[in-house]
C-alpha cells in the first residue's frame, strides 16, 4: 500500500434505509488517488456517483469501510470534525456555482477563510484576491454574481474552492450549466490547476468532459465497473486555440 | 472561528438583504417606539398631576366642617358647620406639630375696579395661608399680621382677577370695591394654574379673614381651616392631634362622631398617582404587545429566510462552517436586527413624544429607564425569537441543504 495517497478509500459501503426498503448506494467501493491525480467519476443517475462524491467530500459518512484523506482517517468523525476537514482539506465546485447573491466575487471567495478555526493569522482579503488572480478574475473582484457570465461565476467558485489550499478539489458536474465554449475555458482552468499539483476529482456524465481528465472511474449500481487511464487525453487549451481558428 | 468574522458574516448578510432587513425591523421599531411614546405620555401625566397637587400646597392639611345626622338622615358634608375662628386659634395655640394654621372664609363677591367688574370668590385668610399654599406674590406684597389684627381693608388678588380688571397695568396701589367696600390692592399672586379638577386657582381675592368676616361675610362660621406641617412625615400625627384639639374645643363626648373632617393632600396625590400609574402600565402593556408581535414578525421572517437561504446554509456548511457557526450567525442577525430596530424605535419614540407634546400640549416625560427596558426587551425578543429559526438552520444536513430547490 502506498503511503502518500491523497485518497485511500477501502470497501466503502453506503446503505440508505427508508422504511422497510434498503438501498445499497455503494457496495464495497475501493478508490485510490495519488497527489496530482485528475480523476473523472462517471455513471448514470442512480449509479451511486453522487453518494461517493459526498463521502469523498466529507459531506456524508459511509455505513462501512474506511476512508483516509491525506493520511487522516475520516470515517467515524463527528459533524464538527468533518466541517473542519471540509474547510481545510477540500475545495468544492458545484454545478450551480452556489455563489452568494448580491455579494462581491472577493467576498464570495473569502467565505471559507472566515470559517477557518486554526490559530494562524490570515489576511483573508489578500488570500481571496490572490485566488481570484489565479483563476484570471483579478479585475472582477468587486463584481457581484449577476454581473458575471456563467463561466466567470464558475471561475469565482473555483477560486473559492482553492483559497484554503485544499488537498483535493471536488467538482460536481462543474460544466453542467455551461455551454461548450465556456466548458472548454473551465476545463482548461481545471487542467492548469491540476498541473500546479492540486488533485482534482470531478463527477460528470459527459465522456467529453471526462476525456480531459487523466483517469476515469465508472460506477454502476454502487460498484466500480471501470477504472482506467484516459486513452488519448485531450487538452482544453489546445481545443480552444482550434476553436478560435475555426 | 473568530467571533469577529462571524459578526462580519452576519452584518454582510443583513446589509445585502436591505428590504428584508427593513421589513423585519419594522415590527420592533414600531413596538419599541410605541413603548417609548406610551410611557412618556403616561409618566408625563403622572408628573403633571403631581405638580398640580403640589400647587395646592405642600404638606397641606384641610379641615372642613363635618356632616350632621338628624334623626338618622345624614345631611352630607358641611351640613353642620361648627368650625369657627376659635377652632383655628385653638389649633394655632394648642398644636405642636402644625407649623402654620389659617382659617378660610369664602365669600362670593362682585369685584369692581380698574376697567370693569368680575365675579369671584373673596377668601378671608390669615398670613400663614401664603406659607401653607406656598404661594408667591408676583408684585407687591402679602398682608401682614398687623393688617389682620386691625382688620385692614387690603387685598391680594389672583392673576386671573388682575387680568380681568386691570389688563396690563400693575394693580398694586389701585382700589377695588368688594360689595361696595373699598379695598386697597397691595399685591398680586403668582400664577398657579388649574387644579386637577379643572378649577382656576388664580380666580380669587385674598383678604385678612378678620376684615372679610366683619365687612363681607358677616358670619361666624368658616368654610375650612388649612394647616401645614414642616415635614411630610408629621402629617398623619398632626391629623390625629388636630382631631384631639377640635374634639376638645367642640366639647364632644366619647360616643359622638367628629363634627369635622381632616384630609391631607398626600391622600389626594396618592389617589391621583395610582390612577395614572395604572394608566401608564396599561399603555405600556399595549405597547408591549405590539413589541411581542414585532418579535413574532422577526421569527416569521427568520424562518422564511432559513428556508429561502437553505442553499446558502448548505454552501456555508460545505465550505467548513460548523452547525454552531450557522447558529451564531443567525442569532447575531436576529439580535442585530432587533437591537437596531430598538434604537430606531427609541429615536422615533422620542421624536414622536416631542411631537405629541407639541401638538396636544400634554406634559411628557421621556424616561431613560423605560428606554433601557425597551432596548433590553428588544434584544431579548431577538434572542428568543431568533433561536428557533437559527437552530433549524444549524441542524440542516449539508447535502440536503445544497440540493434544496
Amino acid at each position: 500500500m502506498e503511503k502518500n495517497l491523497v485518497i485511500e478509500a477501502q470497501k466503502l459501503t453506503k446503505i440508505y434505509t427508508s422504511g422497510a426498503n434498503e438501498v445499497r448506494a455503494l457496495q464495497s467501493v475501493d478508490l485510490h488517488a495519488a497527489p496530482g491525480e485528475m480523476l473523472a467519476i462517471m455513471g448514470a443517475s442512480g449509479s451511486g456517483k453522487s453518494t461517493l462524491m459526498n463521502i469523498l467530500g466529507c459531506l456524508d459518512v459511509p455505513t462501512a469501510g474506511s476512508y483516509r484523506l491525506d493520511g487522516t482517517e475520516v470515517a467515524g468523525l463527528d459533524r464538527n470534525a468533518l466541517a473542519d476537514i471540509r474547510n481545510r482539506r477540500i475545495g468544492f465546485v458545484f454545478q450551480g456555482f452556489n455563489l452568494l447573491p448580491r455579494t462581491s466575487a472577493l467576498d464570495n471567495v473569502e467565505l471559507p477563510l472566515l470559517y477557518d478555526r486554526s490559530d494562524r493569522a490570515l489576511d483573508t482579503r489578500a488570500l481571496a484576491a490572490e485566488s481570484l488572480e489565479r483563476v484570471g478574475l483579478g479585475d472582477r473582484q468587486h463584481h457581484e454574481p449577476n454581473e458575471l457570465s456563467g463561466g466567470q461565476q464558475q471561475r469565482v467558485a473555483i477560486a473559492r474552492a482553492l483559497v484554503t489550499q485544499p488537498a483535493i478539489l471536488l467538482a460536481d458536474e462543474p460544466t453542467g450549466n455551461l455551454d461548450s465554449r465556456t466548458t472548454l475555458d473551465v476545463m482548461s482552468l481545471f487542467q492548469e490547476i491540476n498541473e500546479q499539483g492540486v488533485t482534482v476529482l470531478m463527477v460528470t456524465h459527459e465522456e467529453d468532459v471526462a476525456s480531459y481528465c487523466k483517469r476515469v472511474i465508472e460506477l454502476r449500481d454502487g460498484a466500480v465497473i471501470r477504472d482506467e487511464p484516459v486513452f488519448q487525453r485531450r487538452f482544453a487549451a489546445f481545443d480552444i486555440s482550434e476553436w478560435e481558428a475555426a | 472561528m473568530k467571533t469577529r468574522r462571524l459578526v462580519k458574516v452576519a452584518v454582510q448578510s443583513i446589509v445585502k438583504n436591505s428590504l428584508r432587513t427593513l421589513l423585519t425591523m419594522l415590527g420592533v421599531v414600531i413596538g419599541v417606539g410605541s413603548v417609548t411614546i406610551m410611557v412618556a405620555i403616561g409618566q408625563g401625566a403622572q408628573a403633571q398631576i403631581r405638580e398640580q397637587v403640589d400647587s395646592l400646597g405642600t404638606n397641606m392639611i384641610v379641615i372642613t366642617p363635618g356632616s350632621s345626622n338628624q334623626g338618622g338622615v345624614n345631611q352630607g358634608a358641611a351640613s353642620f358647620n361648627r368650625l369657627t375662628t376659635d377652632d383655628s386659634d385653638a389649633l394655632e395655640s394648642g398644636s405642636f406639630l402644625l407649623s402654620a394654621v389659617s382659617p378660610v372664609i369664602k365669600s362670593p363677591a362682585q369685584a369692581v375696579g380698574g376697567d370693569g367688574n368680575w365675579r369671584t370668590i373673596v377668601q378671608g385668610v390669615d398670613t400663614d395661608y401664603q406659607l401653607i399654599r406656598d404661594w408667591e406674590v408676583s408684585s407687591g406684597a402679602f398682608f401682614e399680621a398687623t393688617d389682620v389684627r386691625s382688620k385692614q381693608k387690603v387685598a391680594v388678588i389672583g392673576a386671573t382677577v388682575a387680568d380681568e380688571l386691570f389688563f396690563d397695568t400693575d394693580p398694586v396701589g389701585e382700589r377695588i370695591q368688594l360689595r361696595h367696600v373699598p379695598f386697597e390692592i397691595i399685591g398680586v399672586l403668582a400664577e398657579k394654574g388649574q387644579t386637577a379638577d379643572g378649577s382656576d386657582q388664580d380666580d380669587v381675592i385674598l383678604a385678612p379673614y378678620t376684615t372679610v368676616q366683619t365687612r363681607l361675610a358677616g358670619r361666624q362660621f368658616i368654610a375650612e381651616i388649612v394647616a401645614s406641617t414642616s415635614t411630610p412625615e408629621d402629617i398623619s400625627a398632626a391629623q390625629e392631634e388636630i382631631a384631639l384639639i377640635l374634639r376638645e374645643s367642640h366639647d364632644l363626648a366619647e360616643w359622638e362622631d367628629d363634627d369635622f373632617a381632616v384630609r391631607n393632600q398626600t391622600d389626594l396625590a396618592d389617589t391621583a398617582q395610582s390612577t395614572t400609574k395604572v394608566m401608564t402600565v396599561l399603555l405600556a402593556a399595549i405597547a408591549g404587545i405590539s413589541l411581542l408581535v414585532g418579535g413574532i414578525g422577526i421569527m416569521n421572517i427568520m424562518l422564511v429566510s432559513v428556508t429561502e437561504r437553505t442553499r446558502e446554509i448548505g454552501l456555508r456548511l460545505a465550505v467548513g462552517a460548523r452547525g454552531n457557526d450557522v447558529l451564531v450567525q443567525f442569532m447575531i442577525e436576529a439580535i442585530v436586527l432587533s437591537v437596531l430596530g430598538g434604537v430606531i424605535g427609541v429615536i422615533g419614540g422620542i421624536t414622536g413624544s416631542l411631537m405629541v407634546a407639541r401638538i396636544t400640549g400634554w406634559g411628557i416625560a421621556i424616561s431613560p429607564q423605560a428606554i433601557a427596558l425597551a432596548l433590553v426587551f428588544a434584544a431579548a425578543v431577538g434572542i428568543f425569537f431568533g433561536f428557533y429559526p437559527a437552530r433549524r438552520a444549524a441542524s440542516l444536513h449539508p447535502i440536503d441543504a445544497l440540493r434544496f430547490e
